[in-house]
């Protein structure tokens, strides 16, 4: 087997000074004043009393990164946000240069990234295929080869000499994306967090991947969709913080990602002096939490396991009629359920008046109840048509994993916000 | 399919440069074609949805010659070595318009095409390098514009001169080039190029021998003058279409040296920049 991609010793590092952060772009007068500051700093590093800022200026995206990709193999990539997943696509496919290490890389590096980069809403559909084949890196001899399948492929044939501009947006993407998808790359880069479009370009995206893999071309594939991984990769490598921490077969290594969550998010802690315009006494919150079976916080949840929700408060004062609950959204904003730790009517009996003290609501959501996404926890503590204490529309975020739930055999995404095991029968009436 | 996509595919090396490494003219050359379209996207979709059309390429130089006909050929009556105002400004206006093109599109290019830069990769070198070229297709049009106001004042080109004028519009160009690269990678940094650029180009316009003669500069100035190197160009154009002034003396090589300094220069930063233009745009 030949070596598709060896990458050694791999490191990237970015700048993040306070300038940067504030204007996006250095200014010319921040330069000017950092160049007759420097004799400053400069006598100050001298007598031992070094600026500190010098060396928090930087972040290492990527650290000491290495690993070989076999020709024709699917290497799946994941990590959190910041891990430097991007940026380490963003190497191999020469967009920006390492600052340590090397990479090498056999054959064209095509990524489905790059859809309708250098598109002009002027040009008609066929100057586009010309002008983004181009940039992409193709022969003008090639697109011509390709160009027919390429607007059979897109199906806006016989508005092919229209201006782009007059395209509705999914002529468009599909336009932008038969050009990407004839490009026959030796190697395909995914990026399915940064893919745009809808749930049917997506699942495009994806069809095209597993294409391309079953024609023994190698495929990097980074995305958060971890039944997505397990169906379309074999192995995976995981990463956090820069660093490569594992490389195993893709069940395994998502296993591990999993089971590594960091602690403190899939937790909200409020502090006690925390100024908040929608809080009112006595009432004050503490914590909110989310846990899995083992007790452990996570902010991602599995589908077929239940989860624990926590929210601990504290009552200055005694209270009645209070009830304690959470609204779940989905992250378009649709509300999934609201509920209250007093809804059940012995329950309110029992705590509806509540003693001064530290409390906390605890309620567990069954397995098999969330479908693939992310999902807002809000919170809300009121006495029904007498006061509301406290409210956050969005106290918590947590992303959902479908690996193993009904229906993941299919790759296609399902609608609704729900994604129950329901108990069906087939029974053979004829 | 066809033979196109059975290569052996080439392993591409990714590291770290260090210092100024080599250009990659290599693929450059792989990468010509997209030169190409750049330019023929620019000039295609630059007068789309006006009124006008292709008519702004000839109303631009001709209201600026107009303007400066009136001003310093009627009212300030500038001397002109004995050559019709309009010819003598027109003249200049060419390898002007194209400097003032390349120096503006050029300067913007890879800010105005930041969805590329941070997306794909391609030879840099590409986007200031197709604006540039893109203003040699308004050049053309200008020239024949020229060639009537000369049959109109009956103005007999210096026919044995003629045969420089490609020197000349390549140091025009090799000008244009250096300055639009140092601006354009300046830029990607630097936003106040941006805001830099209308100041820029109104000084640049000013010490340059467009409306009137090099002449008026007294003879202890001249070479100061001529580190300007767009004013030998405008020296030279005058020089191989009408036979005005001097022709090459130690002036022309004076800027032309400049030109070329700029351009090395230029792509010697350039270079030393792209390495983080994708993370800084």
């Amino acid at each position: 087997m030949t070596t598709a991609i060896s990458v050694k010793n791999l490191g990237k590092k970015y700048q993040i000074g306070a300038a940067e952060t504030k204007f996006r772009y250095n200014m010319l007068r921040d330069v000017l004043v950092d160049t007759i500051s420097a004799p400053v700093r400069l006598v100050k590093a001298l007598v031992g009393r070094s600026d500190r800022r010098s060396n928090q200026n930087f972040v290492w995206a990527l650290k000491d990164v290495s690993f070989d990709v076999e020709e024709g193999k699917v290497l799946g990539i994941v990590g959190r946000n910041g891990a430097g997943k991007s940026t380490l696509l963003k190497i191999l496919s020469r967009v920006t240069e390492p600052t340590k290490g090397t990479v090498s890389v056999r054959g064209r590096v095509g990524s489905l990234l790059e859809v309708g980069t250098g598109f002009h809403p002027e040009l008609t559909g066929r100057e586009n295929i010309y002008m983004n084949g181009a940039i992409l890196g193709m022969k003008r001899a090639e697109i011509d080869s390709k160009f027919d399948e390429m607007v059979e492929f897109s199906e806006v044939g016989q508005f092919i000499d229209t201006p782009v501009k007059r395209y509705s947006s999914g002529m468009y993407l599909r336009l932008a994306f038969a050009v990407a998808a004839h490009l026959e790359p030796e190697i395909l880069v995914v990026d399915e967090v940064l893919a745009v479009g809808d749930a049917e370009f997506q699942r495009k995206c994806l069809g095209k991947m597993s294409d391309v893999a079953q024609q023994g071309r190698t495929v990097l594939f980074v995305s958060h969709n971890m039944s997505a991984i397990l169906r379309l990769t074999q192995e995976a490598i995981v990463l956090k913080k820069g660093q490569l921490i594992k490389r195993a077969p893709t069940a395994e290594a998502v296993d591990f990602y999993l089971s590594s969550g960091q602690p403190e998010s899939g937790e909200r802690v409020w502090d006690a002096d925390e100024p908040s315009a929608d809080t009112s006494a006595p009432f004050r919150p503490i914590s909110l939490r989310l846990k899995d079976r083992s007790g452990k916080v996570v902010d991602t949840v599995r589908s077929t396991e239940p989860v624990t929700v926590e929210w601990e408060y504290q009552l200055d004062a005694p209270v009645t009629g209070l009830r304690v609950g959470m609204y779940l959204n989905t992250m378009r904003g649709e509300y999934v359920f609201t509920a209250f730790d007093t809804d059940d009517a012995k329950q309110f009996e029992q705590f509806g008046a509540r003693q001064a003290g530290r409390y906390v609501s605890r309620c567990k959501i069954p397995a098999d109840f969330f479908n693939e996404g992310r999902y807002y926890l809000g919170v809300n503590a009121s006495s029904f048509g007498v006061k509301r204490y406290f409210m956050d529309e969005n106290a918590l975020s947590f992303n959902v994993d479908i690996s193993g739930a009904p229906g993941t055999q299919w790759p296609e995404v399902r609608q609704g916000p729900i994604r129950p095991r329901l108990d069906w029968t087939i029974e053979k009436i004829d | 399919m066809t033979e196109i996509t059975k290569h052996e595919p080439s392993t591409i090396y990714i590291k770290p440069s260090k210092g100024l490494a080599a250009l990659n003219l290599r693929d450059l050359w792989i990468y010509r074609e997209l030169i190409f379209f750049m330019v023929w996207r620019d000039v295609k979709v630059r007068y789309k949805q006006t009124l006008l059309g292709m008519a702004w390429a000839v109303i631009q130089p001709v209201m600026t010659m107009l303007v400066f006909t009136f001003l310093f050929g009627t009212v300030a009556k500038l001397p002109t070595d004995g050559i019709p105002y309009p010819v003598f400004s027109f003249t200049a206006l060419l390898p002007w318009g194209l400097f003032v093109v390349a120096l503006n599109q050029g300067s913007r290019s890879l800010v105005a095409h930041n969805n590329m830069v941070t997306k794909i990769y391609f030879p840099r070198l590409i986007l200031p390098m197709s604006s540039v070229f893109a203003g040699l297709v308004d050049f053309a049009i200008a020239f024949v514009i020229l060639i009537g106001l000369m049959i109109y004042y009956q103005v007999t080109p210096a026919y044995n001169l003629l045969w420089t004028l490609p020197f000349f519009l390549l140091l025009a160009l090799v000008t244009a080039l250096g300055v639009a690269l140092w601006l354009s990678a300046m830029n990607v940094k630097y936003r106040d190029v941006n805001h830099a650029l209308p100041f820029l180009t109104q000084f640049w316009l000013f010490i340059t021998p467009v409306a009137y003669s090099s002449s008026v500069i007294s003879e202890k100035w001249q070479i100061l003058y001529s580190l300007n190197p767009m004013a030998g160009v405008v020296n030279g154009f005058r020089w191989a279409l009408l036979g005005s002034g001097n022709g090459p003396d130690i002036t022309l090589w004076v800027s032309a040296t400049i030109s070329v300094l700029i351009l090395v220069t230029g792509l010697l930063y350039f270079r030393s920049m792209e390495r983080t233009f994708a993370d800084t745009i």
